[in-house]
């Protein structure tokens, strides 16, 4: 078996596929209606930084301080206040039915302890069930009660005034100034969404070829695994390359997302991500034993790839031995390439410890499918 | 290893767990033969098929296809081998032309185009050849599968019941087909369970439960089941029927409208048995030779009265 006769089984599974990728409309429509879905679903409609939540007032202090608050509270934009005048009993039943995120107490003697120097209390319920919905809000509440009341706070009363603290904190958000949670997904999505596709795709290659019984035509032949293996995995690179090319168009135009780095540097390690995820996929069809099986594997795969990567949730928010697990997924290291690329112009030499694990993720995998790969029916 | 034999193949052994599917099976075919392969459902005839292309390991058992080891040049054979699978294995959602292309070029055929075209145009389908392989009806796909066999050149064909559900043109086409390659030095096996295609054969093995039964021509395996038969016409078969499956000495009767096909393993006690009948006025007797059918079904009772307790 020389080289050019290798070249031809290759090529001829490889136009094979291609045909077939034709044939099938649906899954090539999927395959270019998906990321575009998510993209709309993740841009749009998903906030990780939410604002305007509707937050009832109970109210019997009418003084101009209590005025100072709430239009404080409400230019930072966090809190939608309902102007309707409200019972304590009525606004914890608001609360109970979901109606409102924060219910804000302000006590019926607010003004006068204020100008007594009491520290009178403020009180604000949330609704913590989601804690991501009120983290937000609730930190800007500090601001607020720190600043509020410097107009109120003249004359005798200018005592009140805590001053400036003894020293200042500057922050810069780096990256991401205005911390937009489309700059974070979009370049997420692209390795989700490939995550998805791709697995499930090659997933299906051999165990569809098995189902059908056209397996044992194709044991049949001079060919070997790898030749089948290679020739089943490259034309889903050109997809993945598809699908990439959508994401960041809309993501620039749609979400002006930008692109800091170097574009040809992130192709590149683009190419070797989506070959790890088809290598995976194939394994999985080399061990699956019909179709559903085989999409049962890709989502046992693809669950804790977007929990433990980093997608979701921050990686290092999570505990040491789930940090572990994270770093054997292909996407958490891709993340930190196309987030460092896209977003920090990360160079060659910070992002190659992250290439490593990705080629020697794609060699495991290589091993596994060509041990599995069975050269007969038996 | 003699070098006329395209497929010399001694004691093949193979399980599937507990079922011992092929037992001790040997079979030599010679170059430019086409040697029939029968047995009734799940006798181990695929799996035997499977084992001389090398998509099966046997458990044990050697031997030699086209003159390489099938145990361990399973590689070579499979260029020198064109298979048809029982089971239509070719891609539906490819064109008949996108097929033969994509096999053609599999192993590695100089000139793919051209070959394919003379294909095509060999077995008729040049006018389908842009069809998808899935809206083909039984008889075109066949013709499609012989084609894609064949057209590596292959010195020896593995068919696995290549005519079930085909219509009786299509098979008898296919038929020629198959002399046709056998007349240009091809050599075929295969596999069937229609008599006719049995009798269109050189030579013949019989398979049951695993076992090789029989072999040789036609007239040899029924010379070789030491059957008697005689037909009679009768005015109420079903009833002549159940008397003479009475009779000791009588081991089958089957009806062919008003002719019953009576056998029996020994010719003396047949006589007698049939005796009392003879000269009645209305049984037209006389003495006929087995067909195939009743010889392979002899030795298939044969081997489950025996095979049960040996195995």
């Amino acid at each position: 078996m020389n080289r050019s006769s290798f070249l031809k089984r290759f090529t001829a599974i490889l136009a094979k596929e291609f045909v077939q990728m034709r044939r099938d409309r649906l899954t090539f429509a999927m395959m270019i209606g998906v990321p575009i879905m998510q993209l709309i679903l993740f841009g749009y409609a998903i906030n990780a930084d939410p604002r305007k939540l509707p937050t009832a007032v109970v109210a019997t202090d009418a003084s101009p301080f209590s005025r100072s608050l709430l239009s404080a509270l409400d230019h930072t934009g966090y809190f939608a206040i309902d102007p309707n005048p409200y019972t304590a009993a009525e606004a914890q039943a608001l609360l109970a039915r979901g109606k409102v995120q924060f219910v804000i107490t302000i006590p019926s003697d607010f003004a006068r302890s204020l100008e007594r120097g009491e520290r009178p209390a403020l009180l604000i319920e949330a609704d913590a069930t989601d804690p991501g919905a009120t983290g937000g809000a609730l930190a800007a509440m500090v601001q607020v009660a720190n600043t509020a009341l410097a107009h109120d706070l003249t004359g005798p009363l200018a005592r009140l005034n805590p001053g400036p603290p003894p020293f200042e904190v500057r922050v810069h958000r780096l990256y991401n100034p205005e911390g937009l949670t489309q700059y974070n997904i979009v370049p997420g999505l692209i390795g989700l969404i490939l995550t998805m596709t791709m697995i499930m795709m090659t997933s299906l290659a051999m165990t569809r070829e098995r189902e059908r019984g056209t397996f044992e035509n194709l044991l049949a032949m001079p060919v070997r695994p790898f030749e089948v293996m290679l020739g089943k995995i490259v034309p889903y690179i050109f997809v993945g390359a598809v699908q990439v090319t959508v994401i960041l168009t809309v993501g620039h135009y749609l979400f002006g997302v930008p692109m800091v780095g170097s574009l040809l540097m992130l192709s590149g390690v683009l190419v070797i991500f989506i070959a790890a995820n088809l290598t995976i996929g194939f394994t999985f069809s080399t061990i699956a034993k019909n179709q559903l099986q085989a999409m049962q594997m890709t989502f046992f795969f693809f669950l804790p790839s977007i929990l433990l990567s980093g997608f979701m949730f921050p990686f290092r928010g999570m505990p040491g031995w789930a940090q572990t697990i994270g770093e054997i997924f292909p996407l958490t290291h891709f993340l930190r390439v196309v987030r460092g690329v896209m977003l920090k112009g990360a160079s060659w030499a910070e992002i190659q410890p992250e290439v490593w694990p990705l080629l020697a993720f794609m060699g495991g995998a290589m091993v596994v499918a060509m041990l599995r790969y069975r050269r007969t029916l038996d | 290893m003699s070098p006329d034999l395209a497929i010399e193949v001694s004691g093949l052994n193979k399980h599937f767990g507990a079922l011992h599917a092929v037992r001790d099976v040997s079979i030599d075919v010679r170059r430019g033969q086409i040697c029939g392969f029968l047995g009734p459902n799940g006798s181990g005839k695929t799996t035997t098929i499977r084992m001389l292309c090398g998509l099966m390991t046997p458990d044990s058992g050697q031997g030699t296809c086209l003159g390489f080891d099938i145990l361990r040049q399973s590689a070579a054979i499979k260029r020198e081998v064109g298979y048809m699978t029982q089971k239509f294995s070719f891609y539906e959602d490819l064109s008949i032309r996108e097929n033969l292309r994509f096999v053609a070029r599999m192993y590695g055929v100089p000139n793919p185009r051209r070959v394919v075209e003379q294909t095509l145009e060999r077995l008729g389908l040049t006018g389908r050849q842009k069809q998808l392989a899935g809206t083909l009806s039984g008889g075109w796909k066949q013709r499609m599968a012989l084609a894609a066999c064949i057209l590596h050149e292959p010195q020896l064909l593995l068919l696995d019941e290549p005519t079930a559900g085909v219509d009786p043109k299509a098979r008898r086409e296919f038929w020629d087909q198959i002399h046709l390659l056998a007349a240009e030095g091809l050599t075929v096996l295969v596999s069937t369970h229609y008599m006719d295609e049995a009798e269109r054969c050189n030579v013949i093995a019989y398979l049951d439960m695993g076992r090789l039964l029989a072999r040789g021509s036609v007239a040899e395996i029924i010379r070789g089941s030491g059957l008697t038969t005689w037909h009679v016409d009768a005015p109420d078969p079903g009833a002549l029927a159940h008397a003479l499956r009475q009779r000791p000495g009588v081991s089958m009767v089957a009806a062919f409208g008003n002719t019953l096909h009576v056998s029996g393993p020994d010719s003396a006690a047949l006589d007698q048995a049939l005796a009392p009948y003879r000269y009645e006025p209305q049984l037209r007797w006389h003495e006929s030779v087995p067909t195939l059918e009743d010889a392979f079904i002899a030795l298939m009772e044969k081997n489950r009265a025996t095979g049960v307790v040996a195995a």
